[in-house]
């Protein structure tokens, strides 16, 4: 066992905690920024005047009325910017642009006394505008070659000899669209310029480091002159890691340039038409399979739309093209990947960063050709799960891939899947307006920055003479528990209880230099660097506890607050008393911690290398029930298993897995972003910018069962305390609910065919899905390629296939690298 | 001005119209209730406020505060999540809401608190007697072994947890003590309406004593909006920065708040918000208790009201085509006097009806005999808290397998709700068999003009009013089929 993930005797990580501001939250005591607010006298408020056509040039603004209704201050516009007008990290974001990109860019900002005085004058800038021509799909935008970025390209093995080889082989397209994160905060910003003359940002921000970076650069400063805190997020989901920087900027130089703090807080409809959202995603694939169902070659090219400019998009793309394959050996693949620019907001990160994208690929392709191949869709993805000694198309090893099947099999045992697939077929016998379906889909998630440099993470822990303790460290709170996992590492690392650990707010004075709170490797990283502190004080306080006990220093214990020392007599020393006697023999009780995650490397030049330090995995088993005559479905049960490695706080984690799959089943199932794509004076608005018509799950989404069980056995070495990320990978579970939507729509139709669901599955997709099925009509988007005989079918029923096999296959996988 | 927030005194005075409920608790430094959509769809901002019960008693009901106008509080007695616990003396939803892991982010969590305490203070919420039910009699609620009804959180949005802990929570909770606060406060006249009237920057609010005011104020001031719930007008406030010179509040006005039954049917007041006649027909028109759980949420039906939804004329309120299939009336009140308008007749066109500026409605009348047989078939994404892309009322009577009498009411299809006659008349005199279901289906494909939204496309709205009798038809002679 490594020393980072070796836990002591009586360790608090791993007990089962409330999140450690749970009685904050439900008190309402809790502060977000924009709460700060009231507390804070003589604030502006900020409100944009936003761009009426998805792409035009900006040829006049008039400012002379706005300027004239009562309480407004000024007006924000590129002339009042120091220092660089950018409000990205790729120079490609103009914070006040001269040629506006998408319907509802923000060309420049109005201060003012009241919200509402703000509100009043945006609206009457004047704005004249010189249009120009707008892209709006990625259809479009491939037709019109319009792409930015890198266009990574990953080989391995030859496609064109595993295409020859392969006895089934099918092509297709498909496209799908993005996600609102609805983080239940919106966008939030409270500048002001502080006693000691530095710039001081409170900021809703995943990424202090770079909301710094990003004003320090728009104001013309030094970092050390621009100091951001947050103090917890209303939820981030990615969409708070690159986005938050211009907001801030905006309040940063109003409160510079009028001596006043500044407070800019979008509402649902500024924050859901001006800031990015996760990217949709194009492909178009052909897979070959052999005879068993065996995956023997994959090519795609995908296309992803990333709105009018870079940012996050090419490390998003990177991961996408990384997890193609799922949790799936494919030996063959060829794999291209593109960036679309289109006339719509910047997508950004959002929980799985491109991974689901490219997931989708392979398990939109596996439950299409499943009923061609006359293999039942579960069966076919055990027999394809990783097996030993292989490697991803990138080239890392998955040297877990025992954990895949091992969690497959928890899963199904635990969904009872064999005797419910029984039990749904009898129903379905039995029912004709009504079906149901139970599908199981795999999650394996690479963990780790693609890009190695921001595998690095920064703490800063302070001791006071009191022995009570304060922690600092770059990762930021967003609900997902990373505060709360921090306090159980300290207080197991210095052996104290948890009562004595305090956690400050995140702030750029405290740790410098952080990484985003991103990529699932909060805990990971920052954990790693509040140990590594706590440890490097320790071997500070064990010198003078063992002159007490007279023992080696090797030989003193820490323990819930008691220092004892192994074969000392002598009566154990309370935590604070040592404290005391070190801080009077002048011992340093302070340290900055850090950590920079071990054995990473990656080359994107060719896509190679092993950029990850661990695979995170899991399997979902989704049953629902549809209603034949709407579309209209219900999840009836999910069962999960969820690889955490040694959880470091279960409650913590299993509310990570159970909120990641709903959020993930909103995308799969009814959260719908629709822009105007006509030729109208409307062209390039988003149609759903609000609650009332982009529509989250609620409480009618949740399971009516739902089962989350971590994986057994599964210490993970390479992470602090044997813990692993869990932010992001529960998401991909919930593939689970769109493959038993899809399976249930055939249940309508006869045996044997393919269906073509729509993503998101909305009550009329479903509708559309299963009325194709009724009426016997082919899925037109996947094609066979090969002049491969079709399976044999039992007349008029079921694949030929004996039942036994069937459910032995869906629970236990066979692991491909058995075969030959 | 006042109103009583957690116990304390707050003022209302130099409170524009327009300043909603949500606002003003956080320019007293009442940060806990949140805007999160500033439309009434996640109830972020829920709070508890002191309602009157029918017998004039004091009833904890949760609202959207950023619907109502905060002026509408005044003498009202309001509780937020602040004044429910402390972090060191937690309220009971606080507890289990906070050791169940019922609060990841923690923005949504205030307005949980509230609303999940309205419902833990319910006074006829009781535990199941059997433990393993998990629904009423009419099968719409889905209430927990303590009798928490998980509707009561229909109108709250969380992110984070996936709902599942929250569940957990709410089907936690115990019955409040006698020695509860809240609770002695239930057998306490809820405070009465204040007869606000206020101008502040140029806007009126007013409250006024009586129908005939309310009339004479409509009928002097052409730009006079009329509020119920304000689930409507808190709306185009908040996000279209909608203003009205004068805003007149008859949410709390006697005559529009009567619910009676005799021979002849039933008469709904116009300002009883739809959590009142819920509670309060029990049942009694069993279409209408189809309609309820499915229209919005608890927290907007803590405040809408039937005069509301149909005042306010939108094709797709999902009163109209429930009230058509009732073949209700509306009592219209007007500076001439009270007239009687069928519902069938009083839509005019989108948004528009025959009802006259200063008329207001005042009660929904809905006779008898009802029918037999009915159905509300809402289409929407999502189950609970959505807009329909398609509405169907069914009603229908049966003389020996002979359909003697359909009525249906479509909502989503055309400018306006409408009746779907052409499709009736197939039915009428023609026996309940799936041949004729197919016939009349085609004649109620036919209805309206459907049109492609964000909501739905055509096609499928088109398809849906295919559907609807046969989905009817199979729930009105099958017993065996479960549907979604």
């Amino acid at each position: 066992m490594s020393s980072l993930s070796q836990r002591p005797t009586n360790p608090i990580v791993g007990e089962s905690i409330p999140h450690e501001a749970a009685s904050l939250h439900v008190t309402g005591k809790a502060l977000y920024t924009d709460d700060l607010v009231i507390r804070t006298k003589d604030v502006l408020h900020a409100w944009p005047v936003q761009s009426t056509h998805a792409h035009a040039r900006v040829t006049a603004v008039r400012l002379d009325e706005a300027l004239a209704v009562p309480g407004v201050v000024r007006v924000l516009t590129a002339d009042d910017v120091p220092g660089v007008n950018d409000a990205g990290v790729k120079h490609d974001e103009p914070l006040f642009p001269s040629e506006v990109m998408f319907h509802g860019h923000a060309i420049c900002w109005v201060l003012a006394d009241t919200l509402d005085a703000a509100r009043v004058a945006a609206g009457k800038v004047e704005v004249d505008y010189e249009p120009l021509p707008a892209i709006m799909t990625v259809t479009e935008a491939i037709a019109a070659e319009s792409f930015q970025g890198a266009r990574p390209h990953m080989e391995r093995g030859d496609v064109t000899a595993g295409f020859a080889e392969a006895a089934h082989v099918f092509s297709g397209e498909f496209e799908f669209k993005g996600q609102e994160h609805f983080y239940l905060e919106t966008h939030a910003a409270l500048a002001q310029v502080d006693e000691n003359g530095q710039i001081f940002i409170q900021s809703s921000t995943q990424h202090p480091s770079e909301t710094q970076e990003i004003v320090a650069h728009v104001l013309g400063l030094a970092s050390h002159e621009v100091t951001v805190q947050c103090l917890r997020m209303g939820g981030g989901f990615g969409g708070k890691e690159m986005q938050p920087h211009g907001f801030a900027a905006i309040a940063a130089l109003g409160s510079i340039l009028t001596g006043r703090p500044v407070r800019l807080r979008l509402n649902r409809t500024l924050d859901m038409t001006m800031s990015g959202k996760r990217h949709g995603f194009h492909s178009e694939w052909k897979v070959g399979f052999d005879d068993d169902g065996h995956l023997l070659a994959l090519e795609a090219t995908i296309t992803s739309d990333a709105g009018w400019s870079l940012d996050l998009s090419e490390p998003v793309l990177a991961r996408a093209v990384c997890h193609i394959e799922n949790a799936y050996w494919i030996p063959n693949v060829c794999v291209d990947g593109r960036i679309a620019r289109t006339n719509k907001t910047s997508q950004t990160a959002f929980r799985g960063f491109g991974g689901p994208q490219g997931m989708l690929v392979i398990e939109d392709i596996l439950g299409r050709c499943a009923p061609l191949l006359g293999i039942d869709p579960a069966a076919l993805r055990a027999r394809n799960l990783y097996g030993p000694g292989q490697t991803t198309p990138y080239g890392q090893e998955v040297t877990q891939w025992d954990r895949l099947g091992r969690a497959w099999q928890q899963a199904c045992n635990q969904a009872g899947f064999a005797e419910r697939q029984q039990e749904i077929e009898k129903f379905n016998a039995a029912h004709d307006h009504t079906k149901r379906a139970i599908a199981a889909t795999p999650v394996k998630f690479g963990i780790s920055f693609n890009l190695t440099a921001f595998n690095q993470g920064g703490a800063l822990v302070l001791v006071y003479k009191d022995g009570s303790v304060l922690i600092n460290h770059g990762g930021t709170e967003m609900g997902q528990g990373l505060h709360t996992k921090m306090l159980q590492v300290a207080a197991t690392a210095l052996g104290v209880p948890l009562s004595t650990v305090r956690l400050a707010p995140t702030r750029t004075d405290k740790v410098p230099n952080t990484s985003a709170t991103a990529a699932s490797s909060g805990a990971d990283l920052n954990g790693g660097a509040v140990k590594n502190a706590c440890e490097q004080i320790i071997e500070r306080l064990r010198p003078v506890a063992a002159q007490h006990f007279g023992v080696n220093p090797a030989d003193v214990r820490f323990d819930h607050g008691v220092v004892s020392a192994i074969g000392s007599t002598a009566e154990p020393l309370p935590w604070a008393e040592l404290t005391k006697r070190a801080y009077f023999q002048r011992v340093q009780l302070s340290a900055a911690g850090y950590y920079r995650t071990e054995g990473l490397h990656w080359d994107s030049s060719t896509m190679t290398g092993s950029p990850f330090k661990y695979f995170a995995n899991g399997v979902a088993v989704c049953e629902v029930e549809v209603d034949g005559f709407t579309g209209a479905y219900q999840t009836r049960r999910v069962d999960i298993v969820h690889d955490v490695g040694d959880s470091l706080s279960p409650l913590v984690d299993i509310g990570q897995i159970e909120g990641g799959f709903v959020q993930g089943a909103g995308w799969m199932t009814l959260e719908e972003l629709v822009w105007d794509e006509s030729d109208g004076p409307r062209r390039g608005r988003l149609a759903t910018q609000a609650a009332s018509t982009y529509k989250l799950p609620s409480f009618s989404e949740m399971p009516q069962e739902f089962h989350v069980s971590l994986l057994e056995q599964a210490h993970e070495e390479g992470a602090v305390y044997g813990s692993k990320a869990v932010g992001e990978p529960p998401l991909m579970l919930a593939f689970a609910v769109r493959e038993a939507l899809r399976q249930a729509a055939a249940a309508f139709g006869p045996a044997g065919a393919s269906v073509d669901l729509a993503l998101p599955a909305t009550p009329e997709a479903v509708y559309w899905a299963l009325e194709a099925a009724r009426s016997g009509e082919a899925d037109g988007n996947v094609r066979r390629d090969s002049a491969a005989v079709e399976p044999e079918r039992i007349p008029g029923g079921h694949p030929m296939r004996p039942e036994s096999e069937r459910v032995a296959a869906a629970e236990q996988p066979q692991p491909a690298g058995s075969r030959p | 001005m006042r109103a009583t927030v957690n116990g304390s005194t707050a003022s209302l005075d130099e409170v524009t119209a327009h300043t909603n409920a949500l606002d003003w608790l956080r320019d007293q430094g009442l940060t806990g209730a949140k805007e999160g959509c500033a439309e009434g769809e996640c109830g972020a901002c829920s709070v508890l406020v002191a309602r009157p019960d029918a017998d004039g008693s004091t009833t904890w009901t949760a609202i959207n505060a950023c619907l109502i106008p905060a002026l509408s509080l005044e003498e009202q007695t309001v509780i937020t999540a602040e004044g429910l616990g402390e972090p060191g003396d937690l309220h009971p939803v606080q507890q289990e809401m906070a050791v169940r892991g019922g609060s990841q982010c923690g923005y949504c969590t205030p307005g949980f608190v509230c609303s999940m305490a309205a419902e833990y203070y319910r006074k006829d919420r009781v535990p199941a007697s059997d433990a393993g039910s998990e629904a009423d009699e009419h099968g719409a609620h889905e209430c927990g072994p303590n009798g928490f009804d998980l509707h009561a959180l229909s109108g709250n949005l969380c992110r984070c947890t996936g709902y599942r802990p929250i569940r957990d929570a709410a089907y936690a909770l115990g019955i409040p003590e006698d020695t509860d606060e809240l609770v002695q406060q239930h057998s306490q006249p809820a405070p009465a309406p204040a007869h606000t009237d206020v101008t502040v920057a140029g806007a009126r609010y007013v409250r006024p004593q009586s129908l005939a005011e309310a009339i004479d104020l409509l009928a002097s001031d052409d730009q006079a909006q009329l509020v119920a719930g304000s689930t409507d007008w808190g709306v185009a406030a908040n996000l279209m920065m909608s203003r009205a010179t004068t805003l007149v509040a008859i949410d709390r006005l006697a005559e529009l708040r009567d619910l009676t039954e005799d021979e002849t049917g039933f008469t709904i007041g116009a300002a009883l918000t739809l959590s009142e006649i819920e509670r309060r027909l029990a049942g009694r028109i069993p279409l209408l208790d189809k309609l309820f759980p499915q229209f919005a949420s608890r927290l907007i039906r803590n405040g809408g009201t039937f005069g509301g939804n149909l005042g306010t004329g939108s094709p797709i309120g999902d009163s109209p085509p429930a009230l058509l299939a009732l073949e209700a009336s509306l009592l219209l009140a007007g500076p001439d006097g009270e007239r009687s308008v069928p519902l069938a007749e009083y839509f005019t066109g989108y948004r528009q009806s025959v009802r006259e500026k200063a008329e207001i409605i005042k009660a929904v009348v809905i006779p008898k005999p009802l029918a037999a047989h009915t159905a509300f078939h809402k289409i929407a994404k999502r189950r609970f808290d959505d807009i329909s892309s398609v509405a169907v009322g069914l009603a229908i009577d049966l003389s020996d397998g002979v359909v003697s009498r359909a009525r249906i009411g479509l909502g989503g299809v055309a400018a306006t709700p409408l009746r779907a006659t052409a499709a009736e008349a197939v039915l009428e005199g023609r026996p309940w068999t799936a041949g004729t279901v197919r016939e009349a289906a085609a004649a109620l494909a036919d209805a309206g003009t459907p049109m492609s939204d964000h909501r739905a496309s055509s096609a499928y709205r088109t398809a849906m009013l295919r559907t609807a009798l046969h989905k009817f038809y199979v729930e009105t002679t099958s017993v065996q089929e479960v549907s979604a």
